[in-house]
């Protein structure tokens, strides 16, 4: 397998507040993964875990604080913004909010025809009408039907679909894509992350999927990673990961999405948690506060990544 | 079991007026509701079909250019109906939160920022309740929190020092203060985390068994109608268009639109193809003629585009508006 992407101990340390009043909040802490060809890896956690500072980091909006992150084994965290540019063509980016993505009052396809023109992928109008046409076409939405409008005169769903289209343009081999459902319907979700799939078996693309819906995650990926205050604290197979949990965290993320089964119901409460900050101040692992088994131990020192039946876990039960 | 809301035909219209040319958007169009005491009532639906409407419509909060063009909504409270549009604004005012209370979409901005929790509770009893002091007032919400088991020092912070998942909360609470008999919560999990969304699940639930009330629940999501709602409705397009016991719909949905709702459903330990539903929904001031879901249907038949289907029954709570449940 080619190994696409890899990102190695990354770390990301904001400082908040003001001069009298410094915090460090660490976003990131130590994260290490790898991206392989044609496959869908998942970022999975819930806000504030650190997968969107992630994301950005991988796009270079953001400069990591340590770590390395290699694209086809060449390192693209410390490029100067010219190479960058040639980068943007191999690594394209959808975000959470379709209708934040373009400019409101300007024709979406202005968008599509200006991005083959920077990238010089066609040189006159002709041509470029041909590719867009081709990569409408991947995402399921009609040429006739896109040309000449305005964002607000699409749905949420088409216009995800239509900056799906938009990526795609330069050819990518990785696409990042940043919550890239939750403004969506749920009866319209499944369209989205099918042409994930649809996508990575016809073009052999690799997909970054950033979520928060262990649904969908579990649908679409091949390897995911949960998240959790900065920190990767399982890591392996999609199926493995869901239906085998380990960490305790996972666990509790696992039992807490609604199953569509009225036969299947909760009947165990959950304990949530009052103060969220103190959690990335926490000495040791980061859940112990909430942990149904936590140790002394836990409280104390951070666990490291385990190795457990093709998963990696950071929990002290795997030691 | 005793019904607590009878809502009968109601269409509630936006008119607008825009240079002279009038719009308008059938927003709720024909709907025929029952509320039961102590149950939970789902109401499903893609955005944009109607669903916070037909709760706007419920509460009485009717406000142009939304207009009540036709039907009755009833409150039986116990000691006779009361029919909701036919009393007085005043009259009305007594019923909002003391019979029926909302848990409003996106609760981060009902909290006034500029005030602290306890000032937000003193003013909604004092408001509601005439001749509590501010003590008994600060009593009565210390007294609400612990039964609902949310800690006490949440009354001194500001709403900003809150996270989003305890606002929820925080907001729930204000709005079953009075003990209502009906809750009514508008996507009340929407842009909440798991985990957190779990816990305000369970609250609403927990609030809902105690007080014996009814809660009507409007989500998109139908794992969360799974796991809760007793009764289920779907709307489409304005119109209910499948209504039943929560296990009946999700075990044998008539029709083609729950079908997708439920079969386009990520299941854990399945990992077969799933589709969503071709096209998109209607806009709501042009609809289709016929039946409004018959140009993304894959069984319509030549009456669907022309004839609008009525509700057939199909057993003793199950209602559907579909021609393929004809007969």
């Amino acid at each position: 397998m080619t190994e696409m992407l890899r990102v190695l101990n990354l770390t990301k340390v904001f400082t908040i507040g003001s001069i009298f009043s410094r915090a460090k909040i660490v976003a990131v802490n130590g994260v290490s993964f790898e991206i392989n060809r044609a496959e869908i890896f998942t970022l999975a956690g819930e806000s504030g875990c650190g997968k969107t500072t992630i994301a950005k980091i991988l796009l270079g909006f953001e400069h990591p604080t340590a770590g390395i992150v290699e694209y086809r084994g060449r390192r693209i965290d410390n490029i100067k913004p010219n190479e960058r540019f040639g980068l943007r063509k191999e690594i394209q980016a959808i975000f959470q909010n379709p209708f934040s993505t373009f400019n409101p009052l300007r024709k979406v396809d202005r968008y599509f025809f200006e991005a083959l023109q920077n990238f010089g992928i066609a040189k006159e109008e002709r041509e470029a009408e041909k590719i867009i046409r081709e990569k409408l076409e991947a995402v399921g939405v009609a040429y006739e039907e896109f040309r000449e409008k305005y964002p607000s005169e699409f749905s949420g769903g088409q216009l995800q679909r239509i900056s799906i289209a938009r990526a795609l343009l330069t050819n990518p081999s990785l696409l990042i894509a940043d919550e890239p459902v939750s403004m969506v319907d749920a009866s319209l979700r499944m369209s989205i992350v099918n042409l994930f799939k649809d996508l990575r078996d016809r073009f052999g693309l690799s997909v970054l999927y950033i979520t928060h819906d262990l649904a969908t995650a579990y649908y679409v990926s091949d390897r995911m990673a949960i998240m959790f205050r900065g920190e990767i604290v399982e890591l392996g197979p999609a199926e493995k990961v869901l239906q085998e949990p380990k960490h305790p965290y996972t666990r509790l993320l696992r039992d807490s999405v609604p199953e569509p089964d009225p036969y299947r119901r909760w009947t165990s409460k959950v304990v949530l948690a009052e103060q969220e900050h103190e959690e990335y101040l926490r000495a040791g692992c980061k859940f112990a506060g909430r942990c149904p088994s936590a140790m002394e131990l836990c409280k104390r020192e951070s666990p490291a990544l385990y190795e457990v039946d093709g998963v990696k876990v950071k929990c002290f039960l795997y030691r | 079991m005793k019904k607590l809301i009878e809502v009968k035909k109601i269409k509630a219209y936006y008119v607008l007026d825009i240079f002279g040319k009038q719009r308008t958007v059938r927003a709720v169009d024909g709907v025929d509701l029952d509320i039961l005491e102590s149950s939970v009532h789902g109401i499903a639906g893609e955005s944009g079909c109607g669903k916070t409407t037909l709760l706007k419509v419920l509460f009485a909060a009717i406000e142009p250019p939304l207009r009540m063009i036709d039907g009755k909504v009833y409150y039986l409270n116990g000691m006779g109906t009361i029919d909701l549009y036919a009393i007085d604004e005043s009259e009305r005012k007594k019923l909002r939160w003391s019979f029926a209370s909302y848990v409003p979409q996106g609760s981060m901005s009902v909290l006034n920022p500029v005030l602290k929790i306890k000032d937000t509770f003193r003013d909604f009893i004092s408001s509601h309740l005439r001749g509590r002091s501010k003590s008994e007032a600060y009593e009565m919400a210390k007294e609400h929190l612990k039964e609902l088991g949310l800690p006490f020092k949440i009354l001194d912070a500001y709403p900003h020092q809150l996270s989003g998942g305890m606002r929820q909360r925080v907001t729930i609470a204000l709005a079953t203060v009075l003990k209502p008999k009906v809750i009514i919560a508008d996507e009340p999990t929407t842009a909440l985390d798991v985990v957190t969304q779990r816990g305000v699940i369970q609250l609403l639930k927990d609030i809902q068994s105690r007080q014996g009330s009814a809660l009507v629940l409007v989500t998109h999501d139908m794992g969360v109608h799974a796991n809760i709602s007793d009764m289920l409705s779907v709307m489409y397009a304005g119109k209910i268009i499948e209504e039943g016991r929560t296990e009946e719909l999700f075990e044998n949905p008539r029709h083609p639109y729950t079908q997708y709702l439920i079969k386009s459903l990520p299941r854990f330990g399945d990992r077969s193809k799933r589709e969503s539903p071709p096209g998109s929904p209607p806009s709501l001031f042009n609809l289709p003629a016929g039946c409004a879901f018959h140009p993304r249907c894959p069984f319509r038949i030549s009456r669907c585009e022309s004839e609008e289907p009525p509700v057939f029954k199909m057993g003793e709570s199950h209602r559907v508006a579909c021609w393929l449940a004809e007969g």
